[in-house]
């Protein structure tokens, strides 16, 4: 499979006035052309600084302080910040949890679409009008001329999210990231939306990452899985892997948590305290504090991803041994 | 069982249409007043039995914050009338309905707009055992607050530390604490955990069954989320725009479902492992509360919609099964 992202020992920081915040540690991960790839993890693990990173929009005061990003064979964390605004919105597209986020409240959804095409591709005012259409048509916009003349707030929740997702595909984009685009939506509305971004992926062979907190969502959507816990990955592997197999302790208590996963138990599977503060991070492995399985090393030492058996990788010692 | 609160024919509609001003309208050359109404609960009839869970589910917007705030006393019913062991509380003075306010509690989502920033968490605790229970003296005050706070899972040592200082999930435990220090035998939940991770969700579920088994407590559960439900619910009422379409045993419904919009909610949640495809999907949007549909609220996107369902509200029926369900097509067994 051909490679389309890759990212190498990535590190994000955030410095403050007296502390450093260490949102994305050590991060490597790699997307295939058409892949699908799913980020999970609880608020504050650094899944959308991790996102945006890719794109270099994060916001000050953070830094990418190491790493790389390889996009089509160049390292795009050393872009400026013209050439990034190329690849972005060119090749990489990215759709957030709030439509208002890409979407101004005072130009019609038309404008708004034009202008993007025109920054990015040499056609006409016509042929412009054109590509907005057939985008407007592919997210199944009923009665898509009269809808281009309409502002942002004419439209449902749902339907700006389709227009945000049109918007998106306007300049063909080989990969598309999305954070948290149904979180905000109701469970049918989510719905659609998880079903169009999955046939616009397969029928465009486009690659996708999915940033969620929700399991059930990217257990659906995609091929592959990240998890990140405090600011790293800590295990990734096949879809079906990490949800019918997780071999992370964090992994394996978050899915037990899960109501559906209760069995006929009336308790829930609970896993103790909350992920530490990226201030005070302990200095071995950040999920010790809560871990059931941690031995006297893992309050000293940071683990390493390390490849399984079943195609997945895990960063703890106590799967260190192969399994 | 004994039924602890009875909703019946419950009305709730604001009336949004602004000053006197805001309500001129200037149609075909003659200005006219118009008055502007959210009708957000509509003829709701449900019974909460002592001792279960029910749980309310619908989309945001459908009215089920309105109605456990109605049920609350917090807003007065347009129509209709609520019961609490048999007594009439709906149109109680807020003297008479002192003594509902203690049995009667409920837990907000966002448990940092409803904690006072400015109150330590043991003020916040201790204000309303002193409120209605002025003969308690200080060290029984604190004796309580102490232990309902340790049965919530927040160390007393934190007792002085004010809302901001605790994280999200404790700070739902602190309400869930502050629900429980009047040692109420009823608890409106709204959205209790939807702010909350995962693994922190897990927690606060486990600590609400168990403070049901501890104290025999009756839950009016509200939640978006229908996996929660149906790990925690005994019975559920679904809601499209503030009409209950179907209200079920959680086995009943969730096995067997009979309302079209259950159907199309149930199939719409992802699920662990789950694939995509294979659902039936809803298509149009959930009109607004401001102008109800004619007939059946549901008609508008219903795939069963005919003639009648436009025309004809469906009345509530009861199912041999149990499950009470609003619709026509049901009723005529063509689905
Ligand atoms: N602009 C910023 N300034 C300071 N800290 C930030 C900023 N943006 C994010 N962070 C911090 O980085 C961490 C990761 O945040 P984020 O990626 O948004 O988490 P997630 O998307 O997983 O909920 C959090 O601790 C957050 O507070
Ligand atoms: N105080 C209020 N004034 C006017 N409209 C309201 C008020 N509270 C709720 N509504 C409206 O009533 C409807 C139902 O709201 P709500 O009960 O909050 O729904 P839910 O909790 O199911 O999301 C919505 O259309 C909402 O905008
Ligand atoms: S490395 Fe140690 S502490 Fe971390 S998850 Fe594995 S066993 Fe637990
Ligand atoms: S009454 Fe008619 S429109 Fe309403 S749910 Fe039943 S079939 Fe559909
Ligand atoms: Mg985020
Ligand atoms: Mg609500």
């Amino acid at each position: 499979m051909e490679q389309l992202l890759y990212i190498r020992h990535l590190n994000v920081d955030f410095v403050l006035r007296e502390k450093t915040l260490r949102a994305v540690r050590d991060v490597s991960l790699t997307i295939n052309k058409g892949e699908r790839l799913g980020i999970v993890g609880e608020s504050g693990a650094g899944k959308s600084v991790l996102g945006f990173s890719i794109i270099n929009l994060i916001s000050k005061p953070g830094k990418i302080t190491g790493g790389e990003v390889m996009f089509d064979g160049e390292d795009i964390s050393k872009y400026s910040y013209d050439e990034m605004r190329k690849i972005r919105g060119n090749k990489i597209s990215i759709i957030f949890q709030d439509p208002m986020m890409t979407l101004n409240p005072v130009l019609t959804i038309g404008t708004q679409m034009k202008e993007t095409i025109l920054a990015h591709m040499d056609v006409s005012a016509k042929e412009a009008e054109a590509i907005c259409l057939e985008k407007l048509k592919k997210v199944y916009i009923p009665s898509p001329e009269k809808r281009l003349k309409q502002y942002p707030h004419e439209f449902s929740g749902g339907m700006r999210q389709r227009i945000i997702i049109a918007i998106s595909l306007l300049t063909d984009p080989s990969l598309i990231i999305a954070d948290e685009p149904t979180t905000a939506l109701d469970v049918t509305i989510q719905a659609e939306i998880m079903d169009l971004l999955l046939e616009l992926c397969e029928t465009d062979n486009m690659g996708l990452i999915l940033i969620t907190h929700d399991l059930a969502v990217v257990s659906e959507v995609t091929q592959r899985i990240a998890v990140l816990y405090a600011g790293r990955v800590v295990e990734i592997g096949p879809t079906e892997q990490i949800i019918g197999n997780p071999q992370h302790p964090y992994t394996q208590g978050l899915l037990k948590a899960l109501p559906e996963m209760a069995d006929g138990e009336n308790r829930l599977n609970q896993i103790p305290g909350m992920m530490p503060s990226l201030f005070n991070m302990p200095d071995g492995c950040p999920f010790e504090p809560r871990c059931k399985e941690k031995k006297e090393h893992c309050t000293q030492t940071v683990p390493g991803l390390i490849e399984l058996e079943n195609g997945a990788q895990v960063a703890c010692f106590a799967r260190e041994g192969g399994k | 069982m004994e039924k602890l609160l009875e909703i019946k024919d419950v009305d709730k509609h604001f009336d949004i249409s602004g000053s006197f001003l805001d309500q001129l309208r200037l149609k075909g050359g003659r200005i006219s007043r118009q008055k502007t109404v959210v009708k957000a609960v509509n003829n709701v009839t449900l019974d909460v039995m002592a001792g279960e869970t029910l749980a309310i589910v619908g989309e945001s917007g459908c009215g089920k914050s309105t109605l456990a705030r109605t049920v609350m006393g917090l807003y007065k019913p347009n129509k209709g009338e609520i019961f609490y062991r048999g007594n009439r509380i709906d149109n109680l003075s807020s003297k008479n309905m002192l003594p509902y306010r203690t049995k009667m509690q409920m837990v907000f989502q966002d448990p940092y707009a409803s904690l006072n920033p400015r109150m330590m968490a043991r003020e916040i605790l201790e204000e309303p055992v002193k409120f209605h229970n002025p003969t308690l003296s200080r060290g029984e005050i604190k004796d309580r607050v102490a232990e309902v706070m340790l049965q919530v899972g927040v160390d007393p040592k934190w007792a002085s530390n004010y809302p901001h200082e605790f994280s999200g999930g404790q700070r739902q435990r602190i309400s869930i604490a502050r629900a429980l220090v009047l040692d109420p035998e009823f608890i409106a939940a709204d959205e209790p955990i939807a702010a909350l991770d995962v693994s922190i969700q897990a927690q606060i579920l486990n600590l609400l069954m168990d403070a049901q088994d501890k104290r025999g407590l009756t839950y009016l559960f509200i939640s978006h989320d229908l996996s929660v439900v149906e790990h925690i619910a005994t019975r559920v009422a679904v809601m499209y725009l503030g009409c209950v379409c179907e209200l079920a045993t959680t086995k009943e419904l969730f096995s067997n479902p009979q309302h079209p919009y259950t159907q199309a909610l149930l199939s719409a949640i992802p699920r662990v492992g789950g694939k995509r495809g294979g659902h039936t999907r809803l298509t149009g949007d959930v009109p607004t509360p401001i102008n109800l549909p004619t007939g059946c609220v549901f008609h508008g996107r219903c795939q069963h919609a005919n003639e009648r369902c436009t025309q004809e509200i469906p009345a509530q029926r009861a199912l041999e099964s149990g499950t009470v369900v609003a619709c026509h097509a049901v009723e005529e067994k063509r689905i």
